[in-house]
């Protein structure tokens, strides 16, 4: 396709239409914040943002909804870690056991280096008890760097309970389907 | 006043024109840090945006209404600049030519400040004409000292010793030398209608005769003042934009050209270095602002109110009103910079050119024709 470029009329080529159209624009953009007070400016700490559903924030450990801790220490999120960021403590032969039925273990203890950690989503994707989430946290602040690791109590605490994904409630229903498993009637 | 009267002559001129510098230079820097807060805060409003609002003093920001206020107007934002560009580390890199590189800022820095100096901001305060130098050829001075300006920028391109400033520089030193070819020349219908290069007369024939840009009103109607309006008008329109380009402001920002040039003649600057590149280029705003004032807007006159003539003895209200005037017809040109570079993009650099040489220069000549014609036909 060509697209035709018309030859500007000698008024054109005075720069005076588009000086006027641009006289107009800003006038009419600088008029209306004065007035109307409505800039696009977000002031951020005294305004809270919005962050979208989806958003990869600080990754936090979630109880179910039970209040019990969903984490079975299988080290996967350590492993896959891109910046090593996440330290787990296996609870060992003689550690404490797991708080929650379907179960064998829960983590002795639980370190996230939130400077390290560069919010990629690996650990979630790969967690197969659905125990630590991105959240919508962004702006991690601390004193010194042993502030910003995060251990599991304060993981748990910031995650919360998550009870919108219930892994093992479904796998129960599962197996009470299984028991009664040829009788569909 | 008892002892002011015992001086002699000579060391009273030299008492009262100490105390004038002493006063326009810090009403000036003053002005140029308020008017980086005010580039901020119109650029913000003709972008939606909010600007500067955060600097809070201790004390004032408890003041129950004035102190929020004042905050998000942005008030101690030009203090705080200041002090920050003190405290900031002042690196020379390792590759510049030094001492090139410390001329460079000052160079930029003193012309600014030697055109205020012939530039009448006032009628007459008491018996002192409100002039630091009343120069018979003030203009030719001040073309002289504006013409300086440009070895700064093209100092500091040179000095820097790296690619962007180099070309920062060489841009600016094209750009500046041909616009003030067309600058220069804008001006001579002005001294062809007024017949005098003293700013002072010039002020003086545009309170009898009208404004320069539009000499309908003071001398009422004539044929010659009707033909006269078109002169005035390119005058005016081609030394606003050889001004606009004189003082490195968009749409001719070329020597500094951001998306370009990183930013142009002063990359390699930082800390108070730099900041003497940003105060010299307002301060040139400034002047250039003083300029159009002057040649073509009336300086320190208003045509209503018998506010065109110099007070007489007592009426100090009348000076410190013509003061007012002439900041505020000076303060209306710095809005209209600052507004213009939110309105046009930049200039391509042949563009540039081609407006400066093959349009304005050519325009500026026939127009200095045309006025002498319109002079000698209604019989001047």
């Amino acid at each position: 396709m060509i697209v035709k470029r018309n030859e500007l009329t000698w008024f054109e080529r005075l720069y005076l239409p588009a000086l006027i159209g641009g006289l107009k624009v800003t006038t009419r953009h600088f008029l209306n914040t004065l007035t109307t007070k409505t800039p696009v400016t977000q002031q951020y700490p005294e305004e809270p943002t919005r962050v979208l559903p989806g958003y990869r924030g600080a990754p936090y450990l979630v109880r179910d909804q039970d209040g019990a801790t969903k984490c079975v220490s299988c080290q996967l999120c350590e492993f896959v870690c891109p910046p090593k960021a996440i330290r787990i403590t296996p609870p060992g032969p003689t550690g404490k056991p797991a708080d929650r039925t379907n179960a064998e273990k829960m983590p002795e203890e639980f370190e996230i280096n939130m400077l390290r950690c560069i919010f990629c989503g690996l650990c979630q994707e790969v967690c197969p008890e659905e125990a630590i989430f991105l959240k919508s946290d962004f702006s991690l602040t601390g004193l010194a760097r042993s502030e910003m690791i995060y251990d599991k109590d304060k993981l748990l605490a910031l995650g919360g309970t998550h009870p919108g994904i219930q892994k093992w409630k479904h796998k129960l229903d599962e197996a009470k389907e299984q028991e009664t498993f040829p009788v569909k009637v | 006043m008892a002892w002011l009267d015992s001086l002699t002559p000579q060391t009273q001129f030299v008492f009262f024109t100490l105390l004038k510098i002493a006063c326009v230079l810090g009403l000036l820097l003053t002005l140029v840090a308020y008017a980086v807060l005010a580039e901020r805060k119109v650029s913000a409003l003709i972008q939606d945006r909010v600007g500067p609002n955060r600097v809070n003093l201790p004390l004032i920001g408890s003041i129950p209404f004035l102190g929020q206020f004042l905050t998000k107007l942005g008030f101690w934002h030009p203090l705080v600049d200041g002090v920050k560009s003190f405290i900031k580390e002042d690196f020379t890199p390792g590759h510049v030519r030094k001492i090139y590189f410390w001329l460079a800022p000052a160079i930029s820095l003193v012309p600014a400040f030697l055109v205020i100096a012939v530039i009448p901001f006032g009628s007459t305060l008491g018996a002192q004409k409100m002039v630091i130098a009343d120069l018979n050829v003030g203009i030719l001075y001040t073309f002289g000292i504006v013409s300086l300006g440009v070895y700064g920028v093209v100092l500091a391109g040179y000095a820097a010793n790296s690619k962007f400033p180099f070309l920062g520089g060489i841009r600016a030193s094209a750009q500046m030398i041909s616009y003030e070819i067309a600058m220069g020349m804008s001006v001579i219908p002005v001294f062809l209608v007024v017949g005098d290069l003293n700013l002072g007369k010039i002020i003086e024939h545009q309170a009898q005769n009208g404004w320069n840009v539009l000499p309908l009103f003071g001398g009422g109607f004539s044929a010659q003042s009707l033909l006269l309006v078109p002169c005035g008008v390119i005058s005016f329109v081609i030394f606003f934009i050889s001004a606009l380009a004189e003082t490195n402001r968009l749409p001719f920002d070329m020597a500094e050209s951001e998306s370009e040039l990183v930013s142009g003649y002063h990359t390699e600057y930082s800390s108070m270095k730099f900041g003497m590149f940003f105060i010299g280029e307002y301060a040139n705003m400034f002047a250039g602002a003083a300029m159009m004032t002057t040649l073509f807007f009336g300086g320190w006159t208003l045509p209503f109110f018998g506010l065109d003539v110099a007070p007489v003895a007592g009426e100090w209200w009348k000076g410190l009103l013509h003061i007012g005037i002439f900041m505020g017809k000076m303060l209306a040109f710095m809005f209209t910079f600052m507004w213009i570079r939110w309105m046009l993009p930049r200039f391509r650099y042949d563009q540039l050119m081609d407006l400066g040489w093959r349009r304005m220069i050519p325009l500026a000549l026939a127009n200095i024709i045309l006025t002498a014609g319109v002079l000698a036909l209604t019989n001047r």
